[in-house]
């Protein structure tokens, strides 16, 4: 069991799985394919992503650097959020991108949406993390692997 | 109501409180909140009114955009000056469709094409000819000033504008583009201030021969991500004037680094308008060092996977134009593509080829004798966005070749060198 500390952008609690990418996580690139097939999950279509091409991230814990890609980044995560297809919680090892911003502060504003965003949980955070692990996050910003 | 953390005037406050309605105090907690969460102080005035949106495509499944401007529309608000946007997903008169495909566009995808025109036609759209990924151009005119603080979004316009133009804008998403054109203020962090433009990186190019645009931009966007690169040994190709001929380099350099990566700005050295007034002093010390020569170039450019379902077989459609192609791009590629048939004894070219580019640099190329000459080689020419168009799950069968390193970060097109496309479809033998 390791715990991380990071800054809470949109807080809740989260019990669950984690995918994991070493890499900037470009949303449009990953999520669109899913979404314009009104598919009930999203399944990484960034060709780019050899972490996360093809893994199911609908409701986990997607634990990522920073998002990367087109501008209208924000508006995916809100689309996927307003769909109820997008990752529970974003936990960003780096302070939170621009886009990735964005897409959390439109969806909690404009679809009420529950989504987690949690930001700068440091490097050894992403280098401890895998795909698969059972993740636990509070409130406070505490992450825990369990 | 929200609480915000930085510094707001009066009017800010009196907005945010919903003085001037519901939406427009919606529109300002959301700012604001994305504000906080980088610590802006305060916001800042935009100082280039004519904004630039991400979002062109009446795509069926984006409620979000559609519900969020219609509020928009029903409560009478429109931006500050006009505004112009990405590309139409769809011309059938030149990029032909067959029936199925029809269907899937007009019924399903862009379904509502229509009626989000209306609905930015609205918001205050520039006019008809408004829709185009590189609105900076001159013939489009929509072109900020050195300083400018901009509310844009589309990854390639937000980094030619802060690179080449040296105007100051962050990375917005799609709404806060929109967002920050009604309300006339953006917050202050980032690339709108001075510390956020200097270099995080320094990147050394020491190629044999003039690096291919859009793989060096790839190559740098994957590198740095979203920092802020310092480039040198690149003006020794592109020389210390922006002009006609590197401009179309600058763009596609940019859109690769922008898209490989998340890069917002780059300066390079001898050349875009920063770097030659500050020059090294841009770099921060802390920044971290990247050499790129041919081989690091050939590395990258073979690392990209191809998605063709048939990876042996010959590419049936090519794309030339993702961003749109600049005037002198435009003729440049139809010298090559004529000299090239020419050297080739050939008419016509080998393979459906289309070209993108701005509405308004398509009127104006349609006026010269190129026009016709380019169109007897069997070249089409349109403004959609091809990135739209392969967004059709039937697209997915076509062998796409793309000398646009966005369309195919996107797409499931094969990235070909400028060189190797223009072989391709004039019918060179290798």
């Amino acid at each position: 069991m390791k715990e991380f500390k990071g800054r809470v952008i949109a807080g809740g609690t989260f019990k669950g799985e984690a995918a994991v990418s070493h890499q900037g996580f470009n949303s449009l690139a990953s999520i669109q394919k899913s979404a314009l097939k009104n598919a009930k999950q999203v399944i990484v279509s960034d060709q780019n992503n050899k972490d996360l091409f093809g893994v199911n991230i609908t409701g986990k814990a997607l634990c990522l650097p920073i998002t990367i890609g087109s501008t209208t980044g924000g508006l995916v995560i809100q689309t996927s959020c307003q769909m109820g297809i997008a990752p529970a919680c974003f936990l960003f090892s780096e302070t939170i991108d621009s886009l990735a911003a964005s897409g959390i502060v439109l969806a909690r504003i404009w679809e009420n949406s529950p989504v987690i965003a949690i930001d700068k949980l440091g490097e050894e955070f992403l280098n401890t993390v895998k795909t698969g692990d059972q993740i636990e996050v509070k409130e406070d910003g505490t992450v825990i692997i369990l | 109501m929200y609480n915000p953390k930085m510094e707001l005037t009066l009017e800010q406050k009196e907005i945010l409180e919903g003085k001037q309605g519901p939406v427009m105090a919606k529109i300002m907690e959301t700012v604001v909140m994305f504000g906080d969460i980088f610590d802006a102080p305060r916001l800042i005035k935009v100082t280039h009114d004519e904004g630039h949106l991400v979002t062109s495509f009446g795509i069926k499944i984006l409620k979000p955009l559609f519900s969020t401007i219609k509020q928009i529309n029903d409560a009478e608000i429109t931006v500050k000056g006009k505004f112009t946007v990405d590309p139409r997903p769809i011309d059938y008169e030149n990029v032909k469709c067959n029936l199925l495909e029809k269907l899937i566009f007009s019924k399903i995808m862009y379904a509502k094409q229509a009626m989000y025109e209306e609905q930015l036609t609205k918001a205050g759209l520039k006019d008809n000819n408004a829709f185009t990924c590189a609105s900076y151009l001159p013939e489009i005119g929509n072109t900020p000033k050195e300083g400018d603080i901009l509310a844009w979004a589309e990854s390639s316009a937000v980094v030619f504008a802060n690179s080449v133009l040296g105007a100051r804008c962050n990375r917005n998403s799609g709404m806060l583009d929109l967002f920050g054109s009604i309300i006339g203020w953006v917050p202050e962090f980032g690339l709108v201030t001075d510390e956020g433009r200097k270099a995080k990186w320094k990147v050394i190019v020491k190629c044999t021969k003039k690096p291919e645009a859009q793989i060096l931009g790839s190559a740098i966007g994957m590198k740095v991500m979203e920092d802020v690169p310092y480039i040198i040994g690149l003006d020794k190709w592109l020389g210390n004037e922006i002009n006609d001929e590197n401009i179309g380099y600058l763009k596609d350099f940019g859109a690769a680094t922008a898209s490989n990566g998340a890069v917002g700005l780059y300066h390079i050295d001898g050349l875009t308008p920063e770097a030659k007034k500050f020059k090294e002093k841009l770099i921060r010390d802390d920044a971290k060092e990247y050499v790129i020569d041919d081989e690091e170039l050939e590395r990258v450019y073979h690392s990209y996977p191809i998605m063709w379902k048939k990876p042996n077989k010959k590419g049936n459609l090519v794309f030339i134009g993702c961003p749109h192609l600049t005037f002198t791009q435009l003729n440049d590629w139809t010298d090559k593509i004529i000299e090239g048939l020419k050297a080739n004894n050939r008419k016509k070219v080998t393979v459906r080829t289309i070209m993108t580019t701005a509405p308004d640099i398509l009127d104006k190329f349609k006026k010269t004798d190129k026009y016709q000459a380019l169109i007897a080689t069997g070249v089409k020419l349109t403004s959609i966005c091809p990135l739209m168009y392969t967004n059709n799950p039937l697209t997915k069968s076509r062998r796409i070749y793309t000398s646009s390193n966005k369309l195919r970060t996107y797409s499931t097109a094969r990235y070909a060198k400028d060189q190797e496309i223009l072989d391709f479809i004039t019918g060179k033998e290798a």
